[in-house]
């Protein structure tokens, strides 16, 4: 883009997006108020397992300011089939494993809904909720996911012939082999929690059915508008050109709003058939029961290296808790086993896979997808080869790292999509040097030193992540200059408080030669744009934002051609400026967009401009044909209260390598917020159930976010090394901040506890246990 | 029940960002309800309502607390300021300003408590210095930006708020 | 999350709150609602009378009162965290008010609000136990003052009757030469404690412990005074002395929970009031020789 007159990509802008956030204008789902809305109030069964043998709801009907309520039956009447489609639609998954809109017969874990009441507010619908009478049988509960594998345990529902609702294996080399002839094995039993997602804003969602259009029109703080568009068509069975989906400004996703739910199918289905807009807003109590968390893998791994600590192999199992349903597919445990050897060469790879069904809320993947955990389980593990070997922590990782020399380097494990993994640029030797550089790495020892004569117990950790980021298989983007001068782009990506419109603004200004103010993003709107998949894997820059650049060239390519049979000057003299196309250096000589973009839209009975076509505007569906693997390295200082088993965080230095940065003020404040989402997933975040799959955390005074008082000044830096996957040579951003947080802060609460020989194996690390483990070193010694 | 004073409905008045405001209001409707549903004022959001995430702070007579933990009844004549109340459609204050230029806020949901708290907190403390901005964060939850760049944002406004005095 | 429906009253007077009380079936009271407006929102309390005591302003006050501290019970939290007499007279009370919860729930917070929902772990019940407050409790019946021991009777439990009202609290403060220390051990800032410790000592003329008070919260149901450790550490300021005291908290019964169980909240106790204890001393040791 060298011709272009005005850089935009890459500065430091402010958002297009805060203005209005600023004031309290925004417009959250919650906001919308129409005339003769109803709201709705789910009735969740507080069983985890249970038959549903009567529903009387008579007492709810004679609730002031009741107007219905509806079960599993009744709702029936307004679908094709009340069980929601699988979300990754799969040969390789058995049959009938989807949540129910409303469950009929069968609840199959505590917070399952099973009736709706419609009401004239929110407080009314509470009402009428807590007086429908259901009668539940109570059934055997599976708690565990570890016990989803004996054959005693209980069926997680009726239905399922297995527990485990499939099992697979990824791996290559030969294992066998290489470990029978290691000079060393380790093997480490790691159990990993990551909670909810919790977006500050939860789900909800308006629907209004116009019954004289036949048209439903649907707001819903989603993750995916148009796979939202296309399920609610299908499962009302109306046309999908009668429904649009609207994404109001969203409050945050992390992965809980990527899936259609139940609820929007039931809320969309109520207000067709009730023919008035319905309204339903999560509240905190039932995202705490209802919406997807990522919640247990229990791995049993070992490792095999020589005796230089050079990786030779890692193998082992891991069981992964489904839940009781599985509404997208088997992505989460997929990518946690093909993370694993992450950053490293590893010669020899096999791991086998349980993925378990219990009886709690199913589960998905929330920002980072799996890859914490695969990372976690490799980064543990040479943490603990390093320690046996007595080599360094940093060196045992350099001796294993993929060098920038091996880039791309081609992984001999397949992604999801059937692709070969292929880290596709990078430089993680330097990316770790850098930090051991800031943290001053070299002269910790004496500063542990130095603490340890004062009583204090403080460590440092380290620990690499890599994610593929920019999944497909595509993301659309039109960019359209009106005559009015203003220049829209529509895409499907959608904005859920990235600043997505800020970054496919300056994108798009740059490749048209215009000013941030003259563009206006429109996302997650389905009458905006046809086609869009959403947002999801640190996708959107790469994918929507390589569909802006080349859409917005070719409406740059057509400008030029018009302005150039105005002008009489070749094409490739002409450039963009400020809302002209102007002769380089003669900007006297130029036409306005505005002029071009009317003769475009066609004057009847006249011609228009040759070999152009109609409309100054271009769209595009760029496909990555690979994933762009972004990578981070964190290192952090801890001190560990012996006394308490408290952690508290002194220093944190992250660097990231995201490729080319489109607005680096946005890629920091992306980091920022993904560290510290790891940071709760180390220490804090814990979504506790009892032996009977009731859920214990379920306030926020109980499962614990991270706040401003438990979170150090975080250092971050940048690496940019661009990705040749896509025109615009980014990677992702959104995830990697959250990979390698539970490592590093492991690592150095292992070290700070070194003299006890305490070896952190579960995540979140729990102040009770840590106290347990110093206790069984000083009655060992 | 007693008979006269009080009933199941409240006729509430209240100046609100300035103006006066009369409505009427259920027993059990909280101040976060009836600002949002009732007086239009969106801008302050629920993000728990069980007092912990802090999006729904406003300012009661000029002191922070959370609309979903107080009834509407129970603000019959106060002084309530919103977010909306910041700068109304004018120029943005300093501390709005601060956030955006400081890339403060991410999704915005939380922002209106945050605003309000730190609001509060300069006009205390005209000179609160990071561990002070971070206690008195405490009391909000942001799940996207982790914090760092709300401080930054608080301590540029200290700073821009310094310059100006 | 919203609460079910009640018939709300605002009394101007004590003595109009304690006739809505006696009259209504079903009522509670609400003061600064920072407990009970979240189990109203869950519905985890359903009262079908709410007795609003914010509009009472004869229930706010702090003042010396015959060489004692009162305090009122609807007295807001942040006006005890800034209140000049407090941190003079009663600074153990200032250090486990900066403890509570946050600025924006300091704001609203009573200190009888707190009282009288009487979590096991939070600071002001525990600050009442350590300096023996008298707790004032008035009904259209009578009024009569308790002790918090005998206000506390249980888990999250007072000994209030249902048309009961706490009005305010009577605090003897100890001699300006004391030593004070509130630790606690919570999960973040602002949060609940898991376990907390009040330690006040006063020296005598040889620098040895004359007197002393040993609280715990977080570790029963209700905060627990210590007398046998509060005993040991009579005539000590050594050490061996602080950890022989400390350590008889390992033989107390303690709450346990999934998250928390029992021997992790003695460890706690042990290791906190050790703490408390050592703290409390160096105050009284800094004082004294300012003196």
């Amino acid at each position: 883009m060298n011709d272009t007159p005005t850089r935009q990509v890459g500065e430091r802008i402010r958002r297009i997006e805060d203005p209005a956030l600023l004031r309290g204008a925004g417009r959250f789902v919650g906001d919308i108020e129409l005339p003769g809305m109803l709201h709705a109030a789910f009735v969740r069964s507080p069983y985890a397992h249970a038959l549903v043998t009567h529903i009387d709801v008579t007492d709810a009907l004679a609730t002031p300011g009741v107007v219905a309520v509806m079960a599993a039956r009744d709702i029936a009447r307004g679908l094709t089939t009340l069980r929601m489609p699988l979300g990754f639609p799969t040969t390789t998954l058995p049959p009938n494993i989807t949540p129910f809109v409303l469950t009929p017969e069968e609840v199959c874990f505590a917070g399952e809904a099973v009736a709706l009441v419609l009401a004239t507010s929110r407080y009314t619908a509470e009402d009428g909720a807590g007086v429908v009478a259901v009668d539940y049988e109570p059934l055997p509960v599976l708690a565990d996911c570890r016990d989803a594998l004996k054959a005693d345990a209980p069926k997680v529902r009726r239905e399922s012939s297995d527990n485990v609702l499939c099992t697979f294996n990824v791996g290559y080399g030969d294992c066998a082999g290489a470990f029978a002839g290691a000079a060393h094995v380790f093997g480490e039993q790691l159990h990993q929690h990551r909670g909810g997602a919790h977006p500050m804003e939860g789900r909800g969602i308006v629907a209004n059915y116009d019954k004289f259009a036949g048209s439903l029109s649907v707001w819903s703080s989603t993750q995916m508008s148009h796979e939202l568009q296309f399920t609610v068509a299908a499962m009302l069975g109306i046309a999908e050109q009668s429904v649009r989906v609207v994404a109001p400004d969203v409050g945050g996703g992390f992965g809980a709003k990527f899936l259609v739910y139940p609820e929007e199918i039931a809320i969309a289905a109520a207000a067709r058939l009730h023919a008035c807009p319905v309204k339903w807003i999560e509240d905190r109590a039932e995202h705490f029961v209802s919406a997807i968390q990522e919640r247990d893998q229990h791995w049993d791994v070992e490792i095999a290296v020589d005796g230089d600590g050079l990786i030779l192999g890692v193998r082992g199992r891991m069981i992964h808790d489904q839940g009781a349903y599985t509404p997208q597919g088997i992505n989460c445990p997929y990518n946690a086993a093909t993370a694993v050897t992450g950053s490293y060469v590893v010669p020899n790879y096999n791991l086998d896979v349980f993925v378990a069904q219990t009886n709690k809320v199913f589960t998905i993947p929330v920002r980072g997808a799996g890859y914490p955990e695969g990372t976690f389980v490799m980064e543990r593990l040479l943490d603990r080869a390093a320690h046996e070997l007595g080599i360094d922590r940093a060196l045992i990782r350099e001796r294993n790292l993929v060098t920038a020399a091996k880039m791309p380097y081609v992984k001999p494990l397949k992604n999801r999509a059937g692709h070969a993994i292929t880290l596709d640029s990078g430089d993680y030797p330097a990316c770790q040097a850098k930090v051991l550089d800031v943290i001053d790495y070299a002269g910790f020892a004496e500063r542990k030193k130095a603490a340890r004569a004062q009583g204090r117990h403080i460590g440092i950790g380290m620990a690499h992540g890599v994610k593929g980021t920019g999944r497909g298989p595509f993301e659309s983007a039109s960019v359209k200059v009106s005559p009015s001068g203003r220049i829209t782009v529509s895409t499907g990506a959608m904005a859920m408080g990235q600043g997505i419109s800020t970054a496919l603004a300056q994108i798009a200004a740059e490749a048209l030669g215009a000013t941030m103010d003259s563009i206006d993003v429109i996302a997650g709107d389905t009458a905006a744009i046809s086609m869009g998949i959403g947002g999801f894997a640190s996708r959107q820059t790469l994918t929507a934002g390589s569909s802006v650049l080349l859409a917005a060239r070719k409406v740059n390519d057509k400008a030029r051609k018009v302005a150039s049979q105005m002008l009489e000057v070749s094409a490739d003299d002409l450039v963009l400026r400020d809302g002209n196309v102007e002769v380089r250096g003669v900007p006297e000589m130029s036409v306005p967009l505005t002029r071009i973009a009317r003769l475009l839209r066609g004057i009847p009975g006249y011609d228009l401009p040759r070999g152009v076509g109609a409309g100054l505007e271009a769209t595009a569906h760029w496909e990555p044909d690979a994933m762009a693997y972004a990578n981070a390295f964190h290192a952090c200082e801890v001190e560990v209260d012996v006394e308490t088993g408290g952690v508290t965080l002194l220093r944190y230095v992250a660097i990231q390598d995201s490729g080319r940065l489109v607005n680096p003020l946005i890629v920091e404040g992306q980091v920022h917020g993904g560290i510290v989402h790891g940071i709760g997933n180390a220490l804090f975040e814990y979504m506790r159930y009892d032996e009977n799959a009731q859920p214990i955390s379920t306030t926020f005074a109980d499962y614990l976010l991270p706040t401003s008082t438990e979170i150090p000044h975080l250092e971050v830096l940048f690496m940019e090394s661009p990705s040749a996957t896509n025109p615009l040579g980014v990677k992702g951003v959104g995830e990697v901040g959250t990979i390698p947080v539970t490592s590093a802060i492991a690592s150095a609460v292992d070290d700070a506890l070194s003299e006890y020989g305490v070896r952190i194996r579960a995540v979140p690390i729990d102040p009770v246990r840590v106290v347990e483990m110093i206790d069984a070193a000083q009655v060992g010694t | 029940m007693t008979p006269g004073t009080t009933s199941n409905q409240h006729a509430i008045e209240l100046v609100v960002n300035d103006k006066p405001r009369a409505v009427t209001v259920e027993s059990r409707t909280t101040l976060a309800d009836c600002l949002r549903s009732q007086l239009g004022l969106t801008g302050t959001h629920l993000g728990c309502e069980h007092g912990v995430c802090g999006a729904c702070t406003v300012l009661v007579d000029g002191r922070t607390a959370r609309g979903c933990l107080m009834l509407a009844a129970q603000a019959d004549g106060c002084r309530i300021t919103t977010v909306e109340g910041l700068s109304g459609d004018g120029e943005l204050a300093p501390l709005q300003q601060a956030f955006w230029n400081c890339h403060g806020l991410q999704c915005g949901y939380c922002t209106p408590g945050i605003l309000m708290t730190l609001t509060e907190l300069l006009a205390d403390d005209p000179r609160a210095d990071e561990n002070a901005i971070r206690l008195a964060l405490s009391g909000h939850l942001c799940r996207c930006t982790g914090y760092q760049n709300i401080v930054a944002a608080a301590l540029a406004a200290v700073e821009c708020l310094r310059g100006n005095a | 999350m919203k609460p079910s429906p009640f018939v709300l009253h605002t009394p101007r007077s004590v003595a109009q709150a304690l006739d809505l009380l006696a009259g209504s079936d079903n009522a509670r009271v609400l003061a600064g609602g920072q407990s009970l407006m979240p189990m109203l929102n869950m519905r985890l309390a359903a009262p079908d009378v709410l007795v609003d005591i914010n509009r009472i302003e004869a229930l706010a006050y702090i003042r010396e009162e015959q060489g004692e501290i009162a305090i009122g019970a609807m007295t807001r939290q942040r006006d005890v965290e800034f209140s000049a007499l407090v941190a003079d007279r009663l600074p153990l009370m200032k250090e486990a008010i900066l403890q509570v919860g946050h600025r924006q729930t300091r704001n609203r917070g009573t200190l009888g609000g707190s009282l009288c929902h009487l979590d096991p772990s939070a600071e002001m019940p525990s600050v009442m136990m350590a300096m023996d407050a008298t707790l004032h409790v008035q009904s259209a019946r009578g009024h009569r003052t308790l002790s918090m021991a005998q206000f506390a009777e249980g888990m999250m439990t007072t000994a209030l009757a249902p048309d009961e009202i706490l009005t305010g609290v009577r605090i003897r403060p100890w001699a300006s030469a004391h030593g004070w220390c509130f630790v606690e051990f919570a999960r973040r800032h602002g949060d609940f404690a898991v376990v907390s410790a009040a330690a006040m000592v006063e020296l005598d003329r040889q620098g040895l412990i004359a007197h002393a008070s040993l609280t715990l919260g977080g570790l029963a149901a209700t905060p627990l005074r210590n007398p046998a450790a509060e005993q040991a550490l009579i005539g000590r300021s050594d050490e061996a002395g602080f950890d022989q005291a400390a350590a008889l908290v390992q033989q107390c019964d303690a709450l346990d929970d999934p998250a928390f169980p029992s021997w992790y909240r003695r460890r706690l106790a042990t290791r906190l009031l050790r703490r408390a204890i050592g703290s409390a001393f160096q105050r009284a040791n800094a004082r004294g020789a300012n003196a």
